[in-house]
């Protein structure tokens, strides 16, 4: 029954882990460039006010597409986080982003045609990368399965470097960070205006922003994979390693979309190096 | 007449299904000798014709290979005369059951939609002379062939039923006679003849080695003791496989190949004519895995799969992207027949089933488009779930068969990645697999988006048109759907007992996963639903055009007073997924890889 | 009537230029630098009608602007507030005169909270914006307590259809 326990656990609290999150994320952001910031609830309180905002859309096919997008995102997670099988949860939220891209083709606007254009490069980009990590996690624990990849007593991370630094490129593209947030901004960032949430407003950005929560405490909880044989580091270690994510953010200016790609793809050839030496090993070992 | 035969045909595979599917292989002897020479005479026959052929439009490679191949023929049938029997001709086993199952039942519904749309075809192209007649008998000789091809234990046979198939599909790509289409033919000529030749030098390789490799029965070849004396027959053979699937580099007679009217493509170059190569490639599986040579045979196909993915990013033509889909698909269950683990063959058998549907259905629904909006362009394609909202969605449920969980592609990719990290040197494949399941998931994404974009002030044109092509649409709709909830049980009642009875051990997917599929299914079917919800009181908004007010379909007041429009297009990144430029580094790494399988096939003797 | 005032505390702005010489628009992005930072109540930036609630106009309206500004206030949803900034987009400022100026921003369209100045200072700026936000909350409360008529004078409808 752990498994439930856990996708239950995740499916209630991780908007409010998510959002505490994105609050600790803009505090430190705003203290990193010297200003005060908003108050640590502030993105429920965004959130709050989005759902109070009058039903508007430009077509209604727009808010089934980001309900399926908020739901499949929230479905993985939480077989993630029920312990299941990595590489299925991977391509579970593959599914649930073409939802998002969908919505915003649905609208017919230009904005969001390039912001949904853009977030396939960026899907594009990412997902060699992500699947390489999970294949890694097989190779070090023997199984995909999360529940035997969190239980392992062998330090993922020492085997699996190469993929480590290809994950933290990726993450950076997935977490919407400069210099990769090339499909839309989160803020400040106005040269495609909002990109692909452009015609989103009300309680549909609202369900954007809470399905970005569910999946940077899922993206959090990867990380912490590759230190899960000591629970401690890796908590430490996630938050260190979102700590530099915010620190990238803050020193880089966005690239063009032809960099991100090439990012991710050559994150990919690490990750395969590295899989590569790590297989060779194995190979002489065994 | 035709629905009547589809019926008959569909219901005989489905018979088949119920009699054999329980039974493990069944051999039946079916001796004939009649048989044998009426083959050999029909072979001549068709070589003559194909020199007929070659001469008439100057086509002088055809005619040579065409004269190769006759004169093995003979050389085989004189030198070894005796030998040239199998103990048992024909057999089924559940790997046939489901070939079957393809052949009839989306063979069938292809030929259905065939009727109405060749009707339309002539109304459109007066100028191509009117062959129905003609049309359909090489439809119907093709689906037998097929039929022989996937119950055939004689090799001889096989090879025979395989000619068949190369004839079809040259009368059928040529059928509108234009100079367009009868090049295209020939290329797909040559190309099949090329590996029809290797196919008679494998045959004849076995019979002279007859006493260990099992000679002209598959059966005694595929489980002969003496692997390094069938491997180079084995890999000749891959080849023939490789030719008629087209995986590179004889992957341009494919794109050629899509002159041919839609219901040809779909039946011929998706669903049918080319499974048989990857067919042969799935039998041949036992005897390739643990060997180089069969490794090189794979990494053709994952060479192929990623290379003709990329390059449908940049193809705007629908039935080119759904040409190089097939391409990487096939090119894709190559290589799991190349390194042939039990995993692997489970995940291949797979992708076949899940392949075969959703394409089929993509192909058809692409015919009705073009006929009905007059583009196959898939810029022109924007917004047709305005303008033909049932099409829209069995095209969206078509594509998302292709590339999205929890359907059936998906499935099988999933279930091929989690196959390769078992095998040495699987990495390779992995990495193949993750990029190339990236590029697919852009070309799919992007074009199911301009299905949905909603326009505005665009009017319906699916009303009263053609009502008996449906019928096949909404089965095969249906059928895709179908195949992902019951893969369970195709996988438990035909799939796994296949593999069992090969390797002694089978593959399945876990219980906890199928139920994480059947739930996800289930959660897509009933959110559209929401639908319903969403009708009511929401205000609507234009889109946001930087303030400029614009009509609904983008027109705004731009400057100088001129009104624009603002269009939407998709990237094609041609600069970077060009077709001129992956081709020609993917076909050059692909012949290396064929030419390596031969060596490290001779050499292992 | 929520627990909590969202509106008040998550305030975006939309950010317009009508026809204004830039220099209240450049005290309005003052506003966002660390200096004054207004994020520290909440309030972002964004470029777009849709996510917005505060609607920042500076300029007054000429022929080419007009469509635009009353597009642009059309295209949020409400609650919304105007608020406009300089004595430009208040009146028309020394431009009021002018042959192709028609006047203020609420020529066009209705605006609730008015900062003059020529340039607006940083300071006013944010003064006129928390000004808006309490008329904001009270849009707020009117919108949901209009639904809420709305709606039951709707259900009463039914009702009395029924019966």
């Amino acid at each position: 029954m752990n498994w439930l326990i856990g996708a239950v656990l995740f499916l209630i609290l991780a908007p409010i882990a998510g959002g505490l999150i994105a609050g600790i994320d803009r505090k430190i952001t705003a203290r990193m460039q010297g200003r005060v910031g908003p108050p640590l609830l502030q993105p429920f309180y965004d959130v709050g006010k989005l759902f109070e905002k009058e039903r508007a859309v430009v077509t209604t096919a727009q808010n089934f597409y980001v309900l399926a997008y908020l739901i499949f995102i929230a479905l993985s997670g939480a077989l993630f986080f029920a312990g299941g099988d990595l590489l299925l949860i991977v391509f579970a939220f593959t599914l649930a982003h073409v939802f998002l891209v969908l919505g915003a083709y649905a609208v017919h606007s230009p904005y969001s045609h390039i912001g949904a254009e853009r977030e396939l490069i960026q899907v594009m980009a990412y997902e060699p990368m992500i699947i390489l990590a999970a294949v890694g996690f097989y190779m070090v624990s023997g199984s995909f399965y999360v529940t035997d990849i969190a239980a392992t007593t062998v330090p993922a991370i020492l085997y699996l470097p190469g993929v480590f630094l290809g994950f933290v490129v990726i993450l950076t593209i997935k977490l919407r960070k400069s210099p990769f947030d090339i499909s839309t901004s989160h803020h400040a960032h106005q040269e495609i205006v909002k990109g692909i949430t452009t015609e989103f407003s009300g309680s549909t950005l609202a369900q954007v922003e809470i399905a970005h929560w569910y999946e940077n405490v899922f993206l959090l909880g990867f990380v912490f994979l590759f230190f899960a044989w000591n629970p401690v580091i890796g908590i430490i270690a996630v938050a260190i390693t979102y700590l530099a994510e915010i620190f990238v953010d803050n020193v880089t200016a966005r690239a063009r979309w032809q960099a991100a790609f090439k990012s991710g793809w050559l994150a990919a050839i690490l990750g395969i190096v590295n899989l590569a030496i790590l297989s060779y090993m194995m190979l002489g070992g065994a | 007449m035709v629905a009547l035969s589809a019926l008959a045909i569909g219901g005989a595979s489905i018979y088949l299904l119920i009699r054999y599917a329980f039974e493990g292989t069944v051999y039946f002897a079916a001796p004939s000798s009649a048989i044998d020479l009426a083959m050999v005479a029909i072979e001549l026959g068709l070589a003559l014709f194909i020199i007929y052929m070659g001469a008439k439009f100057k086509n002088y490679l055809a005619i040579v290979l065409a004269v190769v191949q006759a004169a093995l023929v003979v050389y085989l049938e004189m030198t070894f005369s005796g030998s040239l029997h199998a103990v048992n001709n024909l057999f089924i086993d559940q790997f046939s059951i489901i070939m079957a199952l393809i052949i009839g039942i989306i063979g069938s519904l292809i030929a259905v939609y065939a009727v109405r749309y060749m009707e339309t075809y002539h109304r459109h192209h007066p100028e191509v002379r009117d062959r129905q007649t003609f049309f359909f008998f090489v439809i119907f000789a093709f689906l037998a062939a097929m039929f022989g091809l996937v119950f055939s234990n004689n090799l001889l046979w096989l090879f025979f039923f395989w000619e068949i198939t190369t004839i079809s599909s040259f009368l059928l790509i040529g059928y509108s006679e234009t100079e367009e289409a009868t090049k295209n033919a020939f290329r797909a000529l040559v190309m099949n003849l090329l590996g029809g030749v290797a196919f008679v030098v494998a045959i004849i390789l076995l019979v002279a080695t007859e006493p260990t490799s099992g000679g002209i029965e598959l059966s005694r070849v595929l489980t002969s003791p003496d692997t390094a004396v069938i491997l180079i027959p084995a890999v000749l053979i891959g080849f023939a496989g490789i030719t008629k699937a087209a995986l590179m580099p004889f992957s341009s007679w494919l794109l050629g190949a899509m002159v041919a009217p839609t219901p040809v493509s779909a039946l011929l170059h998706s669903s049918t004519m080319v499974k048989a190569g990857v067919y042969i490639l799935v039998r041949f599986s036992p005897v390739f895995a643990g060997t180089f040579a069969g490794f090189s045979i794979g990494l053709v196909g994952g060479v192929t799969f990623l290379v003709a993915s990329a390059i449908a990013i940049s193809q705007s033509d629908a039935k080119s992207v759904l040409a190089y889909s097939t391409i990487a698909n096939l090119g894709l269950i190559a290589a799991c027949a190349g390194v042939g683990t039990y995993m692997l063959v489970w995940a291949a058998i797979l992708l076949i089933v899940f392949h075969a549907v959703a394409k089929a259905l993509l192909f058809l629904g692409t015919g009705v488009i073009e006929q009905r909006t007059g583009s196959r362009n898939i810029e022109d394609m924007e917004g047709l779930i305005v303008r033909m909202p049932k099409m829209a969605v069995m095209m969206f449920i078509g594509i998302a068969g292709m590339f999205l969980a929890p359907f059936g592609m998906l499935i099988s990719k999933w279930a091929a990645i989690e196959a390769f990290v078992q095998v040495p040197f699987g990495l390779i494949f992995i990495a193949i697999l993750a990029y190339g399941s990236a590029v697919t998931l852009f070309f799919w994404a992007k074009w199911m988006g301009k299905l949905v974009t909603v326009t505005r002030n665009t009017e319906r044109v699916e009303k009263g048109f053609f009502e008996e092509s449906w019928a096949p649409l909404y089965i095969i709709t249906g059928l895709v759907i179908a195949a992902v909830l019951l893969f369970p049980v195709i996988s438990s009642m035909l799939i796994e007992p296949y593999v069992l009875a090969i390797y002694g051990v089978t593959a399945l997917m876990e219980q906890a996963n199928v139920a994480i599929m059947l739930l996800m299914m289930a959660l897509l079917l009933v959110l559209p639903v929401s639908f319903l919800l969403f009708k009511r009181t929401a205000r609507h908004l234009p889109a946001y055009m930087g303030g400029r007010p614009a009509t609904p379909d983008l027109h705004f007041a731009g400057s100088l007073g001129l009104t624009r429009e603002a269009q939407t297009r998709n990237y094609y990144l041609t600069e970077y997924f060009g077709e001129a430029k992956l081709f020609r580094p993917g076909a050059a790494v692909c012949i290396v890889l064929i030419l390596a399988s031969w060596i490290l096939a001779g050499v292992a003797l | 009537m929520s627990i909590m005032a969202f509106l008040k505390r998550s305030p975006w702005i939309l950010h317009y230029d009508a026809s204004s010489c830039n220099g209240c628009d450049i005290e309005v992005l003052a506003c966002l630098t660390p200096l004054y930072d207004v994020e520290r109540f909440g309030i972002i930036n964004t470029g777009n009608p849709k996510h917005a609630d505060i609607l920042m106009i500076t300029g007054g309206i000429n022929e080419l602007n007009r469509a635009v500004v009353r597009n642009l206030y059309e295209q949020m949803p409400e609650p919304k507030v105007v608020v406009a900034i300089g004595i430009c987009a208040a009146t028309g400022g020394i431009f009021r005169e002018c042959y192709n100026i028609a006047g203020g921003v609420d020529k066009v369209i209705p605006v609730d909270v008015y900062v003059p100045g020529c340039a607006a200072r940083p300071e006013m700026i944010i003064d006129g914006v928390v000004t808006a936000l309490s008329i904001l909350e009270e849009k707020r409360t009117k919108m949901t307590g209009a639904a809420q008529a709305k709606e039951s004078a709707r259900q009463a409808a039914e009702a009395g259809e029924s019966t």
